[in-house]
């Protein structure tokens, strides 16, 4: 059983989206429209949500905009007295839409940014988004909504990280996340092209926290480390199954967005199960709850209750086993297969795009 | 700047107080975040509405306390000015 209230939910309402950003959250094998939860359902979740204590939503996907009911959605999670944020990448969001949003009580919106440098961005996103996301910055300010820009950091963009904060600050955003890429799923699968060098995170850092206090009062930066450059692990949203939950457009249901990958895992799905077995009693949210779970060096360790291991995504995807140590950690031997992948990520920039049905599609 | 008793203390724009019926207590809630408050926590944050300075605000919880609260005010709510949840002019 947990010991605590969930504080978050995640809704990827879908997985369709105009962009092709290679570093993309969502899993390769993708649901399809069809697969996706209706609206009634969506609402259900979202009303189990909130009796299970979930305070913060974020209506995200894919490109949460490319289903007409988000409106509804927003609407209903108002009525449940969450704060949402709608997690876009601004195309489809026209002012009509967002007038729409705002009378439906949505608070807050983050729109994605790829780069400064436009044809830069046009070669991450695989298409021409620009001119529409500086469209939607302006009608996200013009309407009052909190408005957050949200930047993945790689090897092709880190370098503008600088002229990204001031394009951000010219937009009138009152935050700014500039996350470094985390190396889940397509990600993965571009670690070579994405990864930048320890000279190029050291320099974005000391960019970062230069603009942190120059900004602050005005509009907050937060900056995300690339952990592969870190000594210790990230903690897992607070540890597996303690804070967070996120459904996936068919419904089923992970304690972290990149959960899918462990194979070894069941997620079981709200079409079946209510969400409050789903987070107190199913198998997949029970397995990496406490430490009895943890193995060597985790198991004696007193940082186990501050980083709770690292990711078991990541200890999946890089060593087979969800319940070893995160490999980023300096204190297991499992370190070197993160000195080997930031040794070798040299690779020209050739992106396997984020496509609905994965090819070995190639810019 | 330092938060004092002439300090007018205002939540972020982005941030919302409400209620939680579940956790029965009050939450103060923005971007990507959540504060769980304690009464006091909460009977404070009422309070903070842009017009009213602390020495205002400690005088309205000073009646409920039977004590001079001031300097828990203070301290209360620099916690939240450094974590920049409320903005104090």
């Amino acid at each position: 059983m947990p010991n605590s209230h969930p504080t978050t939910l995640l809704a990827e309402v879908t997985h369709r989206c105009p962009l092709h950003c290679p570093y993309c959250s969502n899993p390769l094998e993708m649901n399809r429209a069809s697969e996706e939860l209706t609206t009634e359902a969506w609402k259900r979740v979202f009303t189990e949500a909130r009796e299970l204590g979930v305070l913060q939503l974020g209506l995200s996907g894919g490109e949460p905009l490319v289903r007409p009911d988000v409106e509804e959605l927003a609407a209903h999670a108002r009525a449940l007295g969450l704060y949402t944020t709608l997690v876009t990448s601004g195309v489809g969001l026209t002012e009509r839409r967002a007038a729409r949003l705002r009378e439906a009580g949505l608070e807050h919106i983050q729109i994605s940014i790829q780069d400064s440098d436009q044809a830069v961005a046009d070669r991450i996103a695989g298409m021409s988004a620009v001119p529409q996301k500086l469209a939607a910055a302006a009608i996200v300010r013009s309407l009052g909504f909190a408005f957050s820009i949200n930047v993945v950091l790689h090897r092709a963009n880190i370098d503008r990280v600088s002229e990204i904060i001031e394009m951000a600050a010219s937009l009138g955003a009152d935050r700014i996340e500039l996350a470094n890429t985390q190396y889940y799923g397509w990600a993965l699968e571009n670690r070579q092209s994405l990864m930048p060098t320890r000279s190029q995170v050291e320099a974005a850092g000391a960019v970062a926290d230069e603009a942190i206090a120059r900004y602050r009062g005005r509009m907050q930066v937060l900056y995300v480390l690339p952990d592969y450059h870190e000594a210790y692990p990230k903690p897992c949203y607070g540890g597996w199954g303690r804070h967070y939950l996120v459904v996936m457009p068919d419904g089923r249901t992970l304690p972290c967005h990149g959960a899918t990958h462990i194979t070894t895992l069941r997620f079981d799905s709200v079409r079946d199960r209510p969400l409050r077995w789903i987070w107190e009693e199913s198998p997949a949210f029970e397995a990496f709850r406490g430490d009895a779970w943890m193995r060597e060096p985790c198991q004696t360790c007193p940082r186990k209750e501050v980083d709770f291991g690292g990711c078991r995504c990541q200890a999946f995807a890089l060593t087979g086993e969800a319940a070893n140590p995160d490999p980023v950690c300096t204190l297991t031997p499992l370190r070197r297969i993160i000195d080997t992948a930031v040794q070798e990520a040299t690779g020209p920039p050739d992106y396997r795009y984020r496509v609905l049905t994965p090819t070995s599609e190639r810019a | 700047m330092p938060l004092t008793a002439a300090s007018v203390p205002a939540l972020w724009r982005l941030a919302r107080l409400d209620f939680d019926p579940v956790r029965q207590q009050r939450v103060l809630l923005y971007p990507e975040g959540v504060v769980l408050l304690n009464n006091t926590g909460g009977a404070i944050l009422e309070l903070c509405d842009g017009h009213r300075s602390v020495a205002e605000i400690a005088g309205i919880l000073n009646d409920t306390y039977h004590c001079d609260v001031t300097a828990d005010v203070i301290e209360y709510l620099s916690g939240l000015v450094e974590r920049d949840l409320v903005r104090a002019e």
